[in-house]
């Protein structure tokens, strides 16, 4: 076998297991917590009848490795259950809402990461000069401020000042494509803003440290525009660190931005899943876990799957 | 002369807003040379111009909505559940804002002399949205779901006490357990709705004979609601689309307000009222009403058991600075019972407790207490300003030398670790619509959220009485009796009761404050219309 399949294909059996061992940590987690669904669906009506009579209804009585069982065989053949609070298809309710959640991270990534190596390419070429200096003080300024400080800076220059966006960012299915960027507008700002640094500082890192090789100062001898090199010589060789910032970038795009979320009513994962985590609602919330879990898992895999990829030495074994 | 008629276009202008009475019209108008005769018909003729205008879709932002609500009526328990089920729903028979009974499906309702037997003449040819018309069975079956205990209603305990059901053609006869002269206010409860074959088999449909139908129900998101047209009652129900949209965070929601991207949201903030009194198109709604804010203490429970730490604890906390401060000034100071003039048969006799730093150490000192702190829990989610209100209640505590101290729990899990628990916590109530049923769920001996474990034979025995009591100048003086009764020996401190302050765009017309609820008690998107 292709020493760079066995890798990928090593690679991928090690996130499966991984997302077993997790959604037995997530299964452990929730059971540890205190108090039970019964409780705090009930709230201030639970008296002991009332309770008992609803931890027979859920199941809540049977022994938590059946539970499990259970719930894993679920997972498989794509039945998550029905939400405890309210009886909604799980499956389904989180269908669309992850659907919202990969639209807005999306589009925060497309803007973002082009924009994030742009930047840390150009503060690379001037590195210690203005334009470093520059954009570094801003991109560090947007990620110290907590998100929700800027998503109302935001909602006040974008509604208030300039009133061209709406500060509530819901989307729905039968919204034009136009319709929903127009919505996500704000949203997508502020997750720009606070991704933006952490992936540009990385690749200026990545590509001053390519620089000071021998090949480089080659290149530049040879008469090379300072550009050319950076983009020709330089970051071909830094993409493994970048891409690895980048899919953590992703990542918490993805499974981070409930605060976000929140801030825009953004109807996406995180909320449902801060939702049903105060209503005890435990199948809700170990799926919603355990499809952030596989999103982290699958994000670092192609990282490193492209790192490897990226490397001529394990590209071309001798 | 030009700018007097700049003027008073402008107050004209104001008075079909709904913006200003009657009496601040006359008293500016004249102020500019007008008539009174002729200031008071000018006045008459903007209100009138206040006419229903039909069409649109009314959009309200609110918090209050989790992705974990349900459409079931029985399960309603937050705020935008509550304004949801409003809209497509109908009850038997509703308050007004004035607190009489507003006949919705039943279009009439007697009583037998001791008010044990109850009557409701059901309203012919009312339609549900998926067809068919509400009949007398659907009503008793309603009822009767509500009286499972599988339903988990929040009305289990109004319809407990109904001993039998009976429909015979158009007529639902409930006879009572004991007798209940406010019967009609029990059924205006907002988990009664009336459903097809009373919602037993999908409970949740969200299918009744409210002036909409739903369109979509995202919980915790939106729901959308589109025009019943063959609603019974042409006087409710002006926009051709309703939507609610949930908005928990409170900036997001006075920006989508400012905007114009909703018309009406609830909740606002108290800290920034002053800052949206200025804002063009917003006008800020507070209106008094029945809720209140608490600190509980269980007079089983030692030191709490000492009815003298119980009227020193009273005595010394600050009610104005709590309403200035924590209310913003939009509430009212309490005088530790549950009831004020919102209620019906209310009688203001009381003198108004205040806080007096020297009575307080006196009652203090004869308690005997042995000086170790006394403990209160609180919570940012007991109410709003919880926090800051336990703190201002233990500094004016311990400069009377009471050592109140304050014990920070989290929002987690605050309803069923602490409330009811704790000894001494802070909470809230929503208020009911008559004295009898604030008393019974909460002060009754027997009342299962009797979170002051307050039992008094005498004041359960006049509550019972005033029950069947139909003559209203004897119920009135036991009412007043039990909230003296209350208010010296309960174990509820009643610092004050909040206003429900929501933002209403200009565009809106038809708002009336109802002090039974929140937003015209839920009704505010089928009762009001759009101008714009």
């Amino acid at each position: 076998m292709h020493p760079i399949l066995k890798l990928v294909v090593q690679r991928i059996a090690l996130g499966l297991l991984l997302l077993l061992a997790v959604s037995a940590v997530i299964f452990l987690g929730v059971e540890a917590l205190p108090g039970d669904t019964a409780q705090a669906i009930l709230g201030q009506q639970a008296t002991p009848e009332a309770l008992a009579n609803l931890r027979e209804k859920m199941g809540l009585n049977q022994p938590p490795l059946t539970r499990y069982f259970q719930w894993l065989g679920g997972i498989l053949t794509g039945d998550l259950g029905k939400a405890l609070t309210n009886g909604a298809d799980i499956a389904q309710s989180i269908g669309q809402r992850l659907g919202n959640t990969l639209f807005l991270a999306g589009c925060a990534a497309v803007i973002a990461v082009p924009l994030a190596i742009l930047l840390g390419l150009v503060a690379a070429r001037h590195a210690g000069k203005w334009p470093d200096k520059v954009i570094s003080g801003i991109t560090l300024s947007t990620i110290s401020l907590p998100e929700f400080v800027a998503a109302y800076f935001v909602i006040y220059i974008f509604t208030q000042l300039i009133p061209i966006f709406q500060p509530v960012a819901m989307v729905f299915p039968g919204m034009t494509f136009w319709a929903k960027l127009n919505a996500v507008a704000l949203p997508v700002i502020v997750l720009v803003l606070v991704v933006l640094a952490h992936m540009m500082r990385m690749t200026r890192a990545a590509i001053l440290n390519v620089m000071q090789s021998a090949y480089i100062e080659t290149a530049e001898l040879k008469g090379l525009s300072p550009m050319t090199v950076i983009w020709k010589h330089a970051f071909p060789n830094a993409i493994a660190p970048v891409v690895s910032v980048v899919m953590l970038n992703l990542a918490y795009l993805v499974v981070g931005v409930v605060v976000v979320e929140v801030v825009f009513g953004y109807n996406a994962l995180g909320q449902y899943l801060v939702d049903h985590v105060t209503k005890r609602d435990l199948p809700v919330v170990q799926a919603v876990g355990l499809i952030f879990a596989a999103v982290y898992i699958f994000l670092n895999m192609a990282a490193d799957i492209i790192g490897i990829l990226a490397n001529p030495r394990l590209r071309h074994p001798k | 002369m030009d700018d007097k008629h700049k003027q008073l276009d402008w107050m004209v202008a104001q008075a079909k807003a709904g913006r200003m009475t009657r009496r601040e019209f006359v008293g500016r108008t004249t102020a500019l040379g007008v008539s009174a005769g002729l200031a008071s018909a000018l006045f008459g003729k903007a209100a009138q111009a206040q006419e229903a205008k039909k069409g649109g879709v009314i959009r309200i932002g609110m918090q209050g909505g989790e992705s974990t609500n349900s459409l079931d009526p029985a399960l309603a328990a937050s705020e935008v559940p509550f304004q949801v089920n409003m809209t497509w729903g109908e009850l038997l028979c509703d308050v007004k804002a004035d607190g009489t009974i507003d006949l919705r499906i039943a279009e009439e309702i007697s009583s037998s002399p001791d008010a044990t037997e109850w009557k409701f003449k059901i309203r012919q040819g009312v339609e549900y949205h998926g067809g068919g018309t509400v009949t007398a069975e659907d009503v008793v079956a309603t009822l009767k779901r509500h009286t499972d205990e599988k339903a988990q209603s929040g009305a289990l305990g109004i319809v407990q006490g109904i001993a039998d059901m009976k429909a015979e053609g158009d007529m639902v006869t409930l006879k009572l357990n004991a007798a209940n002269a406010d019967l009609p206010f029990l059924m205006a409860d907002y988990h009664l709705m009336i459903q097809p074959g009373g919602g037993v088999d999908n409970p949740a449909a969200g299918i009744g004979a409210g002036p909409y139908s739903v369109v979509i129900n995202e919980p915790g998101v939106r729901h959308t609601f589109k025009k019943h047209a063959n609603y019974f009652d042409s006087t409710i129900g002006h926009a051709d689309e309703i939507e609610i949209l949930v908005i928990n965070d409170n900036t997001a929601r006075t920006a989508a307000l400012q905007s114009g991207q909703v018309h009406m949201i609830n909740r606002v903030d108290p800290k920034i009222v002053e800052l949206l009194k200025g804002v063009p198109g917003v006008q800020i709604k507070a209106v008094a009403g029945r809720g209140h804010y608490v600190f509980i203490m269980h007079v089983d429970k030692a030191p709490f058991d000492n009815n003298d730490l119980r009227m020193a604890l009273k005595l010394a906390i600050n009610r104005q600075e709590m309403v200035d401060k924590v209310l913003g000034g939009l509430g009212s100071r309490g005088n530790d019972f549950p009831i004020n003039a919102a209620y019906p048969l209310f009688e203001d006799k009381f003198e108004q407790r205040e806080y007096d730093a020297a009575k307080a150490a006196e009652y203090y000192a004869k308690s005997g207490h042995d000086g170790s702190p006394i403990v209160l829990a609180t919570a940012p989610g007991a109410f709003p300003g919880a926090v800051d209100a336990a703190n201002l209640f233990a500094a004016s505590a311990n400069a009377a030398g009471i050592p109140l101290q304050v014990k920070l729990e989290p929002d987690d899990g605050y309803w069923s670790n602490v409330w009811n628990v704790a000894p001494f916590c802070a909470s809230y109530w929503g208020g009911r619509p008559v004295q009898d049923q604030m008393y019974t769920t909460a002060y009754l001996s027997t009342a299962e959220w009797n979170d002051t474990k307050f039992k008094n034979a005498k004041f359960d025995e006049l509550l019972m009485a005033a029950r069947g009591e139909l003559d209203e100048a004897k119920r009135k003086g036991m009412y007043t009796e039990m909230a003296q009764i209350l208010r010296d020996e309960g174990g509820l401190i009643l610092p004050m009761f909040n206003d429900f302050v929501s933002g209403v765009s200009d565009t809106v017309g038809g708002w009336v404050d109802d002090p039974n609820g929140e937003l015209m008690n839920g009704r505010a998107q089928i009762k009001c219309w759009l101008n714009a």
